[in-house]
């Protein structure tokens, strides 16, 4: 076996000392934390920056991940971040429809619910904040397939999990929904987790254009849908929603 | 209907424009910062004509981001922070310092002195408040007694005083008043008769001839001057009276808690006032039009938000406010430390001006998960003490909690909150209580909605967390962040 190459070596350690940390490192910080040279690690950083791997603040001058990391997998965007900055949104959205709303991201190749709205009708629901949901079958894991493609491709090439009638189950059935996702920017979930029940989606994207989460909102299909054609308005209410929320994310962080 | 009201939330930290359409849904929103200026240890400023101009452009911001126009408002209401105070010459419109923010402290020496020569008592029952900083009667006086011929300007006419919704209206229509849930809050007003004391003025030294005219919470004050396209003001409430009203608290026995900077518990008591035993205020609650004012016990904590971002600023572990829940996670529990943050003494229940922080029960075991769950914590036991103080004062057994404000965000606190207080925490489908109160308030004094009742039909439950705490833990607990708060009291000496 070849002797490992140094300079990727140290750009890992770099990479996953920036990854371990809720607030941005100075250079002196990282080469101290790592035992390195200031000037070997500004050669590293330099090239880590010019890959977008970090990315620097301009006022501080420190360094933390960069959203090109992103698209390989991770998503830096804090899920209670997300919440926080979407709360008065997620509530007028379930306002305006008169559904439940949640708020999705990645994990682990699954959508992790960070947040939840109850339909406002003051029956008695459950909060859901913390489950794990499958990508292939709900709309907020179909939005996210759909910007970050590489993802497809790692729920693999066999039939997927089946929960009801509905569900797509062959990937390359999935791969043509997945592009029609790209398409519309929304996607949908026809009865494809829970039989009766219909979800639309959105898209929530981050200053530098990444889907760092998405939206939904979730009842009964003879309320989400006039026969089998989605609701225009609610679709356009979810569209609104997200992109409501995404130009919050793109003010400075408070 | 096709019209909007809009409400100014005018706050510690920023002001805030919200518009609300007929069904108390929010359109639009826009918000902006003012600068903090602390001029020495425990002394906080505000400049309040930055806060003017900030609000107008708020306004004018929310109107914008919504499409709208001023036409399209039928009135505006304000909720603003409360006891900050502002001295300001009506001749020129100057005002004559900075404001006096509620969380300075420099009264600190004036009330031990008014409480050596007229007792804790005589205040308290006359405005049902116990004699503290935070209020801003002391502040005014101290104000007046801070440079040569102020008093005499003051006595002459020729100096206003007004709490934040004050200077605004007097700014806003050139009325100088002030609503009766602020006015409560001063110190300055009999409780029973609603108007100015004069053996509360004469005892803390505030000329009346400086004070507004004290007004229902709910009434056309006057029209908006060319800032603001001539909309009527039709409502001002202190900001904790106003999330009162915006959870639609309106009959007795109802309670609220809004979790922000500090945090406020508020429970309706009706038309009477109720005077604690422990360690509540009692304050007004509202008064609509010509209609009775309703009161309220009031259970206020000076640092809860607060310490979150004494965390991310001052300790700067974390990046964010919401990183703390993150942080807060990697861990189990609180690994038996407890953060009792009396950063300017303890409010309710204890009311301990000479108490300061402290972080107990430290071992080389903890880790900075465990100082962040401690810091979260730290909401919810204060939150505990407050509900069992006003359990015991009124009779009854809180069987849920309406919760609102920016930290229902932190879903840890929250379940935590859930499992120490051991009932029902809810959350409104709209978080921004304050605003929504305020704008339910100048509603109605234009006849945009009929009465309180409509108002209910527009509360919905948007979260619920159920207790999941056995009651040996939660004992367990709570003894020892008792022991905690005992270990922050007689900390500051007379020398300090």
């Amino acid at each position: 076996m070849p002797k490992p190459i140094q300079s990727i070596e140290r750009a890992s350690a770099i990479l996953r000392l920036l990854s371990g940390r809720t607030r941005r490192l100075s250079l002196a910080e990282v080469a101290g934390e790592l035992g390195l040279p200031k000037g070997t690690v500004y050669g590293i950083m330099r090239t880590l920056l010019s890959v977008g791997f970090v990315e620097q603040d301009p006022e501080s001058g420190k360094y933390r991940m960069g959203a090109a990391l992103l698209h390989l997998g991770s998503s830096y965007l804090d899920g209670n971040e997300l919440r926080t900055r979407a709360l008065n949104w997620a509530d007028w959205l379930a306002a305006r429809t008169n559904e439940s709303v949640r708020l999705g991201t990645l994990h682990d190749r699954q959508v992790l619910l960070v947040h939840h709205v109850f339909r406002p009708d003051n029956s008695p629901q459950v909060l859901e904040v913390g489950a794990l949901l499958p990508m292939h079958a709900t709309a907020m894991g179909k939005v996210l397939l759909a910007y970050h493609p590489y993802l497809t491709a790692e729920l693999g090439n066999g039939t997927l999990p089946r929960f009801t009638n509905c569900t797509i189950t062959d990937p390359k059935q999935l791969a043509i929904e997945i592009e029609r996702v790209q398409e519309q920017g929304w996607a949908s979930s026809a009865e494809e987790l829970i039989e009766g029940e219909t979800s639309f989606a959105a898209p929530i994207r981050d200053r530098q254009g990444v889907a760092v989460g998405a939206i939904a909102i979730s009842g009964p299909t003879e309320r989400l849908c006039d026969g089998d054609q989605p609701r225009s308005e609610l679709v356009a209410f979810v569209r609104e929603g997200a992109r409501t929320i995404s130009r919050d994310l793109g003010a400075v962080p408070w | 209907m096709n019209s909007y009201v809009a409400a100014i939330d005018q706050g510690t930290s920023s002001s805030r424009c919200l518009v609300f359409d007929h069904q108390g849904r929010i359109v639009s929103l826009s918000q902006k910062e003012h600068e903090q200026i602390f001029p020495r240890p425990g002394w906080v400023e505000h400049d309040p004509r930055e806060i003017l101009r900030n609000v107008v452009e708020v306004v004018h911001g929310a109107l914008d981001s919504g499409g709208l126009d001023v036409r399209d408002l039928v009135a505006v209401g304000i909720a603003n922070q409360r006891e900050t105070t502002v001295v300001w010459d009506p001749h020129t419109g100057d005002p004559v310092q900075n404001a006096i923010v509620w969380q300075d402290t420099r009264t600190d020496a004036l009330c031990r002195k008014l409480a050596a020569e007229h007792g804790q008592d005589r205040f308290r029952e006359r405005c049902g408040l116990p004699l503290a900083t935070y209020f801003s009667g002391p502040k005014v006086s101290w104000l007046l007694d801070s440079a040569p011929d102020l008093r005499q300007r003051a006595e002459d006419g020729d100096l206003l005083f007004g709490t934040m919704d004050s200077w605004l209206v007097w700014n806003l229509t050139g009325r100088h008043v002030t609503d009766v849930t602020n006015a409560s809050r001063t110190m300055l007003m009999n409780l029973t008769t609603l108007d100015w004391d004069d053996t509360l003025l004469d005892a803390i030294g505030v000329p009346r001839a400086m004070l507004p005219e004290i007004q229902s919470s709910s009434k056309i004050y006057g029209e908006a001057g060319d800032s603001l396209g001539g909309v009527p003001i039709a409502a001002a409430l202190g900001d904790q009276q106003a999330a009162l009203f915006g959870q639609t608290c309106f009959s007795a026995g109802e309670a609220k808690c809004t979790y922000g900077t500090g945090s406020f518990l508020l429970l309706n008591t009706g038309e009477r006032p109720v005077l604690s035993g422990h360690g509540l205020l009692t304050t007004v609650g509202s008064k609509i039009g010509d209609e009775p004012a309703t009161y309220a016990l009031e259970g206020s904590i000076a640092v809860t938000g607060a310490l979150v971002q004494w965390f991310r600023d001052k300790v700067g572990l974390i990046g964010s406010a919401p990183e703390v829940e993150t942080l807060a996670r990697t861990v189990d529990d609180n690994g038996g430390i407890y953060f009792v943050p009396a950063f300017s003494g303890l409010f309710a229940p204890h009311w301990r001006g000479d108490a300061r922080g402290v972080i107990a029960g430290l071992t080389g075991y903890v880790t900075k998960g465990h100082l962040a769950r401690a810091v979260l914590e730290a909401t919810a036991w204060q939150t505990r003490e407050v509900v069992d103080a006003m359990n015991a004062d009124s009779g009854i057994e809180m069987t849920s909690l309406k919760a609102d404000g920016g930290m229902t965000a932190n879903n840890l606190l929250m379940q935590f909150l859930a499992d120490v207080l051991g009932v029902p925490v809810v959350r409104p489908n709209v978080a921004e209580t304050v605003s929504l109160g305020a704008a339910y308030a100048a509603g109605l004094a234009v006849g945009f909605w009929p009465d309180v009742e409509s108002l209910r039909e527009n509360w919905h439950k948007a979260a619920e967390w159920v207790p999941n705490m056995d009651q040996d833990a939660r004992d367990r607990g709570y003894r020892k962040w008792k022991k905690a708060v005992q270990r922050t009291l007689d900390w500051v000496d007379d020398d300090d």
